[in-house]
């Protein structure tokens, strides 16, 4: 067997291409950099390079534009206004007040986001998926629609329905005659939460109606023709089937609470601070570049944890 | 069917529009409703004008909305390029390579988009790489954010392919490169075309990452709606985001109609 390169692990070994052709794995390894290899013993066999080599440019590229500005940013986390290397940044920030509230902000609202998302996706899913009606296949479509327009749009509707003077505010003072209405939390972390569970509950409710359309629906014929009531069949039959989903839905939804910018830029509250507004605020309004630094590491270190956790829980799901 | 009672199911239905239309509908109808008038201090708008969109189509929101379509355009351009590049080089690799390769290139998702933007901003005011102050860190960081979408929607449709076919030409003695052109990239031509939709939408509408590093003669549509806003004319900023959201849904539009010719050949 010509070996076509100094990396043994990118060769197939003789075993591997004899059972070929029916094994995805080894027709997929064999295509790009030497595709046919999968008939290995017809034909001269082309030359080429390694399959690694095919990855080096586009990685380079990444390491170039992604990698290496993230490494400056953990270096100069760790580098003082005067150019000395220490850990004095980590600990002025981590004293601040600031960043303290910030972070129990970010992650009480990534929570709460995360929890209302779920609840309202499977309730709205589930009547989508299993008490059809007519326009569902609209209502799909819609928020496929919905997915594919920036999340600050939400904010700026909210200003609109239940600002000052809303929709909603209007309704009461016409209907009451008082000065002014009662909804007064946009700028509150309820405003920012609402928003957040407006705009993120489709990404909870797509993979959950790919997982409900699987189930079998005599499944549910059967179970309710044994005398289950449907609070019973949600429990009973349709959750364990669609948790995988849930945990796979809910753990994207947390990771993108925690790093949303939009929606809370848009509220333009004083009172409502999460982490990556307090990255913009320390890097753009005060050019104190190291502390934004810090809280970036932080942020990026639990986006990426919980990320990781995430392609784990999505994978095991087979989503 | 879940619920049996006729009663039962009008009721599920009532309470699903009551969840769904103020919560989904009614945001998007209400910046519709905003832009065509002057005033909202009641239930419903009242001033009804097309002034805002007159604002909203001169002067600087043009120059926003060509600014977006120019970055949103060149962005999708280079992701295509680099994310499918990238999937169908992990397709060629062993198990433990592809699963390295696809977790390197979904990282830039993890990664807080305000946090990119600020790395872009700090590696590329410095020598070697000047970009500060150039369209061209704009166009970085937004190709940065949705590389990872082009190279994840090409990577799923690459493990479905059926090998058959390149199998079948390889196998009549096509080089590697022919195959790659006539056959395995025909195959993936619909994949591609919905990668390079779902880029277009997600750099138009992208604000964190742009808000750190736009330099003043590159504003994107979004930030110029951020700016209107924050100036409290919020009438003029929901017709710019009427602008962007019928932009956007017009080239996914002509993207989804090309997708289906695509598929037909």
């Amino acid at each position: 067997m010509p070996s076509t390169g100094a990396d043994p692990k990118a060769v197939p070994t003789e075993l591997e291409s004899g059972s070929a052709g029916t094994d995805r794995a080894t027709s997929q390894a064999g295509t790009v950099a030497a595709p046919g290899r999968g008939f290995s013993g017809q034909g001269p066999r082309p030359r080429g390079v390694p399959a690694w080599v095919w990855a080096l440019p586009p990685v380079a590229v990444l390491a170039l534009v992604f990698l290496y500005p993230l490494a400056l940013v953990v270096q100069q986390s760790f580098t003082t206004d005067s150019g000395d290397v220490s850990l004095a940044p980590y600990g002025d920030v981590f004293a601040s007040e600031a960043f303290r509230s910030a972070l129990g902000t970010t992650v009480w609202l990534a929570l709460g986001a995360t929890a209302g998302c779920l609840v309202l996706g499977f309730a709205l899913a589930l009547v989508i998926a299993f008490v059809p009606f007519p326009g569902g296949k609209a209502v799909a479509k819609f928020i496929d629609v919905f997915l594919s327009f920036p999340s600050f749009l939400i904010t700026l509707a909210l200003l609109f329905v239940y600002g000052s003077v809303g929709m909603a505010n209007g309704m009461w003072t016409g209907v009451t005659g008082a000065s002014e209405g009662p909804f007064d939390f946009l700028t509150t972390p309820w405003g920012v939460l609402l928003a957040e569970i407006t705009y993120f509950t489709p990404f909870v409710m797509r993979p959950l109606l790919a997982a409900f359309s699987q189930i079998d629906t005599s499944q549910l014929e059967v179970a309710s023709s044994l005398g289950a009531r449907t609070g019973r069949i949600v429990r009973q039959v349709i959750l364990p089937e669609a948790l995988p989903a849930l945990a796979a839905g809910g753990s994207l939804v947390l990771v993108l609470c925690l790093n949303e910018f939009g929606i809370v830029l848009f509220t333009g509250a004083k009172g409502v601070t999460t982490l990556p507004m307090l990255v913009y605020s320390k890097a753009i309004l005060e050019s104190d570049y190291p502390a934004a630094c810090v809280v970036a590491v932080v942020n990026v270190a639990i986006s990426v944890g919980l990320y990781g956790i995430y392609r784990v829980v999505s994978r095991r799901a087979g989503a | 069917m879940l619920v049996h009672s006729r009663a039962g199911r009008w009721a599920t239905w009532a309470g699903f529009l009551l969840l769904f239309v103020p919560l989904f509908a009614v945001p998007l109808l209400v910046i519709v409703a905003a832009s065509f008038s002057t005033n909202w201090s009641g239930v419903f708008p009242s001033g009804p004008t097309v002034a805002n969109y007159g604002a909203a189509v001169r002067g600087e929101s043009l120059q926003a909305l060509t600014t977006s379509l120019v970055t949103a355009v060149a962005a999708s351009v280079f992701a295509l390029l680099f994310g499918s590049w990238a999937a169908l080089a992990a397709a060629a690799l062993r198990k433990r390579g592809k699963r390295a390769l696809d977790a390197l290139f979904m990282l830039p998702v993890a990664v807080p988009s305000v946090v990119v933007g600020l790395a872009v901003l700090v590696a590329f005011s410095r020598p070697p790489f000047l970009l500060n102050g150039t369209p061209w860190i704009v166009v970085l960081a937004h190709t940065v954010l949705v590389t990872a979408f082009a190279h994840q929607s090409v990577s799923a449709a690459i493990v479905r392919l059926d090998p058959v076919y390149e199998q079948a030409a390889a196998s009549l003695g096509a080089r590697p490169a022919y195959v790659l052109w006539r056959v395995r990239l025909p195959l993936l031509l619909p994949s591609l075309n919905a990668a390079a939709g779902l880029c277009f939408a997600l750099s138009m509408g992208e604000l964190s990452a742009t808000m750190m590093l736009y330099p003043p003669d590159w504003m994107p549509l979004p930030v110029q709606i951020f700016t209107a806003t924050d100036r409290g004319s919020l009438f003029t900023g929901s017709a710019v985001a009427v602008v962007l959201m019928g932009t956007t849904l017009l080239v996914l539009l002509a993207v989804s109609r090309l997708r289906t010719r695509a598929s037909f050949r």
